[in-house]
Parts: structure tokens; C-alpha cells; sequence
């Protein structure tokens, strides 16, 4: 690049996020539609980080019930039998079962809480306009946005586990509660990541550009 | 309110970084990358058309079929039970677990329905000399079914019950399972063939009066 980096949104265009077309808003209305597929369309994804901060500081709420009640309860003839996600990982420990164990302590327990400390941090340095780590702080949305989903694993293991343990009076796998907040903050997560728009961590790149040119 | 299209297909801003560049001329299985952060902007593929088609049919049958036949079985001192990914929904729609259910329904039997159909249905229209305009719904869409469909860590979480209940049980593992398998890796490849960019471009062809024409700056798009 040998000219100066010029954004869209410096020369006035806006492009779609349904099909990528760019376009030029009228003179007077800069939220109009986009004249290929009728997306409405705005230079940045609109109040991008409030709406980034609501899901977050939900999830985190969320985060905490999800690891403290029990997301599966077992029922047999000698009683009744509740476990976390934590003590779930650590039943699936055994000298056959630990890749599986590792695996959904990182789906469901590191991901998540990656997800939530990853999103914070890029929404106060967008915040406060910082213009350092900037690689890194592309490098890590990108992780957020590709890995965010497989912490869904936990909700399909205990949904399938408890649809087909059901042996009563035998033994049978009731959901706790713990996997309502648990899914909620699956949710939560994707639409924080989903609300979060990326174009604001190069804008203040862009802005300390203009100032020292 | 429409806003101005700019006319030179080649411009394009980077959906990461919103930097502003002129993709160069690619021809199918390059790709150009983002000047400043190196986010993918487009690489076409060869033969797309043809190709989603046939890869999102292979898809649309091992989707329907995995989800009609069982997925898993266990059997306990001469007992057994099976389930498909609906029984799944509907055992913890009945436990009480409605949003969950529904959240488990959305990801893994809805959102990849979803997906599937509308690549279907754009591979289908796409090929007409003059798609028609409803074509335009499923494709501004369908990233957000890509985003919600789930199967390929459904089939993860399966497997892992699987594991975990084989302390208890024998597990009999179903057809469903394998289809699920085959369904992973097939609509993974449907979504590589897939380009929206190129199908997009061949509707402005097709459709020059571009519907709603605000068309005035589109000779002149700089200032």
C-alpha cells in the first residue's frame, strides 16, 4: 500500500453487510437502504458497543448460576445425584475418557469465560480509543467469533444424555436448572460477538492517522 | 430512502476493517486478502453453481434422513430406549426445559434446515438467465443461518454422551449417527462452493433495471 489507508466510511460509502455492495447514502439521511438487496445500512453497525456491553454484562450474570447449580440430576434406586458442569468433566475423567473430559472443560468451561474477558477487553480499549495490539486485538475477535459456538457442546451432551437415560424406576437423567443459564450464556456470548463491530477497533487507527499526517 | 449504488463492482471495502481497496482480477481458487488486516474478501470458486447443487442435495437427504431415523439406543438389563434428534427436543420440552428445547431445536434441526434450503434454493434460482428477485431474501439470510446451525457440535456433544453413558449402559449407536457424520462434512463442503459474491454479481447482470432504480449516480460514483 503505497497511498494512505482510506476507509469506506472516510470516502462515504457504506457497505452492506447482506451483500457487500457499497453505496453512496443520500445527501440528507445517512441510514438509508441498500439498493441491491433493501439491507438498512449504516456506516457502523448502530450503538454497537452499548448493545456489546448489554449481552456481555448479562452472560457474565448468567456465568455464575450456569457453574453453580447442577445442569443433570440422576435419579436411581439409592437416590438422587446432582452435578455441575465442573463435576461433569470431572465423571468423564477416566484413563479412556480424558480427551473427552479436556474437551468440554475447554468448550465449556474456558470458552466461555475467554469469550466474556476477550469481549470486554476489545469493547474498553475500543472505548478508549486505543491504537496499540491492534493485530492482536483483530487476531482475538477472530477466535471469538470462530470457537464461540462449540461451547454449545455441553447443552446437546446433557439434552441427549437425559433424553435417552430414562430407565424408571432404574435410573433416570432429569436437566437441572444449571443448563437454562448455562445455554443463556451460549446465547448471550454469540449475540455480544454478533453485536460487536470489528471496523471500531481500526477507527481510532484510522482517526491518530489524520491527526499526526 | 435507496441509497446510490457505486457502479464499479471491483470496489470493495473490507468487512473487518472497512479499508477501502479494488479487489484485483482472480481467477477461481484464488483468493484476495484484506491490504491491512488480512481478512479473506473474496476467492471464487470454480463451477459454484453446479457444485453447491449437487454437494446441498447430498446434504438435503442425509438431513432428512437423520432426522427421521434413531440416533441412539442403550439397553439395560433387557431394557431399551432409543432417540432421534427430535426425541431429544422433546424429552426436555416435557422436562420443563422449553427455551433450551427450543435453543436445541434452532441450532440443530431448524438453522441447518434453514441453511440447507436456502442454498438449495439459490443454487436452483441462479441458474435461470434472470433470477428472480426473491432469491435476494434467502441470500441477505443466509449468514445468519450459517451462524446458528449447529450440527457439527451437536455431533460432538452426541458423541460425548455416547462415551459418558457407556458407564451406565450398552449404547447402540443408530443410522442417524452416521448421517450425521456424512451431513458434517458434506455441508462443510457445500459451504466452501458457495459464493454469494458471484451469484450476487450475476443478478446485477441479469437485473439491470435494478427494481427500484436510484440508478442517477451510478455513472458518476465518485464525487
Amino acid at each position: 500500500m503505497s497511498e494512505r489507508a482510506i476507509t469506506a466510511m472516510r470516502a462515504g460509502l457504506q457497505s452492506c453487510a447482506g451483500c457487500g455492495l457499497l453505496s453512496r447514502p443520500g445527501p440528507e439521511d445517512d441510514r438509508g437502504n441498500c439498493p441491491r438487496c433493501d439491507q438498512r445500512l449504516s456506516f457502523r453497525k448502530p450503538r454497537s458497543l452499548e448493545r456489546t456491553w448489554a449481552y456481555l454484562i448479562a452472560a457474565a450474570i448468567c456465568y455464575v448460576p450456569a457453574n453453580l447449580l447442577p445442569v443433570l440430576t440422576t435419579t436411581t434406586a439409592s437416590g438422587a445425584e446432582h452435578d455441575t458442569i465442573m463435576q461433569g468433566v470431572v465423571l468423564l475423567w477416566s484413563p479412556t475418557g480424558w480427551p473427552l473430559s479436556l474437551i468440554v472443560l475447554f468448550a465449556s468451561i474456558m470458552i466461555p469465560s475467554a469469550k466474556i474477558l476477550a469481549l470486554a477487553y476489545l469493547a474498553i480499549t475500543v472505548e478508549r480509543g486505543s491504537i496499540a495490539n491492534t493485530e492482536q486485538r483483530v487476531r482475538m475477535f477472530r477466535s471469538v467469533e470462530l470457537l464461540g459456538r462449540w461451547s454449545m457442546v455441553d447443552v446437546f451432551v446433557d439434552t441427549f444424555t437425559a433424553a435417552l437415560i430414562q430407565l424408571q424406576p432404574l435410573m433416570s437423567v432429569e436437566p437441572g436448572p444449571g443448563l437454562f443459564f448455562f445455554a443463556a450464556v451460549v446465547v448471550l456470548t454469540m449475540l455480544a460477538a454478533e453485536s460487536f463491530d470489528p471496523r471500531l477497533i481500526w477507527d481510532a487507527v484510522d482517526e491518530s492517522e489524520v491527526e499526526y499526517a | 430512502m435507496y441509497n446510490f449504488p457505486v457502479a464499479d463492482d471491483s470496489l470493495m471495502s473490507c468487512r473487518h476493517c472497512d479499508l477501502l481497496q479494488r479487489l484485483p482480477e482472480l481467477s477461481p481458487g484464488e483468493s484476495a486478502q484484506c491490504a491491512r488486516c488480512r481478512e479473506e474478501l473474496w476467492r471464487p470458486r470454480e463451477d459454484p453453481l453446479n457444485r453447491t447443487l449437487a454437494l446441498t442435495l447430498a446434504a438435503a437427504v442425509l438431513f432428512a434422513v437423520a432426522n427421521t431415523v434413531p440416533m441412539l439406543g442403550i439397553s439395560v438389563v433387557g431394557r431399551s430406549t432409543a432417540t432421534t434428534v427430535l426425541g431429544g427436543v422433546e424429552q426436555l420440552w416435557g422436562q420443563g426445559m422449553i427455551s433450551v428445547a427450543v435453543l436445541v431445536f434452532v441450532t440443530a434441526v431448524l438453522a441447518p434446515g434453514l441453511q440447507i434450503g436456502s442454498m438449495l434454493a439459490i443454487a436452483l434460482e441462479a441458474r435461470r438467465p434472470r433470477p428472480r428477485r426473491w432469491i435476494a431474501f434467502p441470500l441477505r439470510h443466509y449468514h445468519y443461518a450459517q451462524t446458528w446451525s449447529m450440527v457439527e457440535v451437536m455431533l460432538l456433544g452426541v458423541l460425548v454422551a455416547l462415551v459418558k453413558i457407556t458407564d451406565y449402559a450398552t449404547v447402540i449407536p443408530g443410522a442417524a449417527l452416521f448421517m450425521l457424520g456424512g451431513l458434517v462434512l458434506i455441508l462443510s463442503a457445500a459451504q466452501v462452493t458457495f459464493d454469494p459474491r458471484a451469484v450476487w454479481m450475476a443478478i446485477e447482470w441479469a437485473d439491470e433495471s435494478h427494481g427500484h432504480s436510484t440508478g442517477a449516480d451510478a455513472d458518476n460514483p465518485q464525487p
